[in-house]
Formats: C-alpha cells, sequence, structure tokens
C-alpha cells in the first residue's frame, strides 16, 4: 500500500514537472497534441544569397520539389555540371566536387559530393524559432576594439 | 466434307434474301443492334481508359503509380489531377485506336510476366521510358499539351530561368516539352548518356 502511494506520487510529480517545462517551451501542455503550424513557401527567387562564411555550402533559391537525386539520375547536376552550365547559366559546382578525399582530382563529381542536398538546401520564409545571432567575420573585424577594462 | 456442307449452307443463307423476315425488322433491327454494338466497344474501350484499369495490373500500381503519387501531377493546390490515360493515351478517337492497338504488346507482357518484379521491372526502365519519350517526341509532346498550351502560357509567372528556356526553344519550335521535362510524373531510369534537353541553350545563342 505504502509502495502503492510511493509510486503513485513519483508519477505525479514527474507529470507535473513535465508539464510545467513543457508549458514553458510550447503555449500547449505535452499531454495535448499542437496542430500542425502551416507549412513555409519556398523561397524560388532565383537570386543568390550571401554566404555567412566562405566555406558555407551556398543555399539554393530555387524549388527543388520532385528532383530526383540517385544511382540513375541527378537533376541538379544536368545544370549544375560543367558541362551544361553554358546552356543553363547556373553556377557550376565548385572545384572541390572533382576531388575525391585522397585529394585525386577526377574527370566528374566526386561519389561523396553527389548527394547535393546533404549540404545545400533551400529556403523557406519561416520565422526562426530563435533569434540568429550569427555575425560574421568582417563584421567582427570592423567592430572597434574596445579599451580594456581591468 | 461436312465442314464444307455446313459452310455452304451458311453462305447460301446469307446471300440469298431473307423469306420471312420483314424489311422493317431488318433495317430497324440491323440499326438498334449497331447503335448498341458500338455503344458497347466505346464503353469497353473507355473501361480500358481509367486509372482504376491500369492499376488493375500489379506492375503499373507498384511501379509507376506509386511514383506518381508523391508528384505534382497527382496532388497540388488546385486540386487537378492527371491519371494515366491523360499523358499515356491520345485523346483523339484514331490515334487513341491505334495506341490502344499497340498497348496488346503490354498485355504480352503482363501476361508473360516480362515486368512481373521489381528488378525485372527497373531492368527494363529505361526501354520503356525510350518507348514514351520516342512516343511523345514524335507527336509533339500532344499529352501534355492537351492542358499544357504555349499559348495561354504566362511566362512573366514563371522563374528567370524557365523564362528563357522556353522562349528560347518552346516558343520558336526547336524542343518540345519532353525533351527537357522527362520524369516528371516517373522516376527517371539510368540517364547514362541521355543530357538535358537544355543542352545547347548557349551555344544557340
Amino acid at each position: 500500500m505504502r509502495h502503492g502511494f510511493g509510486a503513485a506520487f513519483a508519477v505525479v510529480m514527474v507529470l507535473f514537472s513535465a508539464a510545467l517545462l513543457a508549458q514553458t517551451q510550447r503555449p500547449v501542455p505535452f499531454t495535448e497534441t499542437p496542430p500542425a503550424p502551416p507549412l513555409a513557401a519556398d523561397v524560388t527567387d532565383d537570386l543568390r544569397k550571401i554566404r555567412s562564411y566562405p566555406d558555407q555550402p551556398p543555399v539554393i533559391p530555387h524549388a527543388i520539389r520532385d528532383y530526383q537525386i540517385d544511382l540513375n539520375s541527378n537533376r541538379c547536376l544536368t545544370c549544375h555540371s560543367r558541362p551544361y552550365t553554358e546552356a543553363s547559366q547556373a553556377p557550376m559546382i565548385s572545384v572541390t566536387h572533382y576531388i575525391d578525399r585522397d585529394g585525386q582530382v577526377l574527370a566528374t563529381v566526386s561519389p561523396r559530393r553527389y548527394f547535393c542536398t546533404q549540404c545545400h538546401i533551400p529556403q523557406t520564409n519561416a520565422k526562426p524559432m530563435v533569434e540568429n545571432r550569427f555575425v560574421d567575420i568582417d563584421t567582427i573585424l570592423s567592430r572597434q576594439p574596445q579599451p580594456e577594462r581591468r | 466434307m461436312a465442314l464444307r456442307d455446313t459452310a455452304l449452307k451458311f453462305w447460301r443463307t446469307l446471300t440469298s434474301p431473307a423469306r420471312t423476315l420483314s424489311l422493317g425488322f431488318l433495317t430497324l433491327g440491323g440499326f438498334v443492334s449497331g447503335v448498341v454494338f458500338w455503344g458497347g466497344f466505346n464503353t469497353a474501350l473507355e473501361v480500358t481508359n481509367t486509372e482504376q484499369f491500369c492499376i488493375s495490373c500489379h506492375e503499373m500500381r507498384d511501379n509507376v503509380y506509386e511514383e506518381l503519387k508523391r508528384t505534382v501531377h497527382f496532388t497540388n493546390r488546385s486540386g487537378v489531377r492527371a491519371t494515366c490515360p491523360d499523358c499515356h493515351v491520345p485523346h483523339e478517337w484514331t490515334h487513341k485506336i491505334a495506341r490502344k492497338m499497340q498497348a496488346s504488346k503490354e498485355v504480352w507482357g503482363h501476361l508473360f510476366g516480362t515486368i512481373n518484379t521489381r528488378t525485372k521491372f527497373e531492368a527494363n526502365r529505361r526501354e520503356l521510358a525510350e518507348h514514351e519519350w520516342a512516343r511523345l517526341k514524335a507527336n509533339n509532346s500532344l499529352e501534355c499539351r492537351n492542358c499544357h498550351s504555349a499559348d495561354s502560357m504566362d511566362i512573366t509567372k514563371q522563374g528567370a530561368r524557365a523564362q528563357r528556356v522556353h522562349q528560347q526553344f518552346l516558343f520558336t519550335g526547336q524542343r518540345t516539352c519532353i525533351d527537357c521535362h522527362k520524369g516528371i510524373a516517373h522516376r527517371l531510369p539510368d540517364m547514362t548518356g541521355v543530357p538535358p534537353g537544355w543542352r545547347e541553350a548557349g551555344a544557340a545563342q
């Protein structure tokens, strides 16, 4: 009997704290399923976005719904691979994509770079859930050095 | 000998005038049965022209139909859906009959299990796709144009890339829809050696 009471008390406490925690993060308690937020629209303006740092994989400024990237076909490469960039006027995938992990330069895209959407992603107009406080290196360098306080 | 006699008797009956049936019965009866047979033929033809009929074979249901379900031709914001015959069967009667006769090969393939497993289907996918590419190329992408007309296309609503390529290739008749828009409703086969339709766009400028 005492066991049962203890267990019940523990369960109630866990539920209570979980509910409190959940309420601090989301507007509905964890026992309810909130309605899914509406899907954000794709950004498809074809305008290149600035990279936040030089090594950042550029984001995709067009729709890629139903793009097939598999053993049979790679839809991205029908525009972005070297032979087709004149026709498509799409930016060519960078030379790093032709180099395998041993530093060997290949004639075609390295298998480790084949699956474009592992690194490159389209953008949506969704409101960020948390504020992005990233500052790029140029901004940091241009800041006036603050006098040190001791 | 008996067979020859029977055939002769049948031929004589067929070529001699009717003795007991009236001319009215024969003409009206012929007309009515003509309507029934013709209607029945067209109804049967239309039954074979439905999505339900196409996916009654597992080859279609488990492979190409599953792939179609993910695409914009199956589900989209305005709720218009293209079913199998919209793209794969000409709407005009003569060409429809011609396509239906070609399709007897597909019945053969079904009966003999040419693509009755996923592996066999994948092995034949390039050949099957090439048949459809050749057909759409030959009829200037007629089935695409049943819905998508170049005249009613507002290119100002298109992306910059689509605007440029459509003006250069579609409006000048240099290319037809299928040249660039392959694999829009189903997964593509191994595309080795199949360059994209816009590969000469830059060279032509």
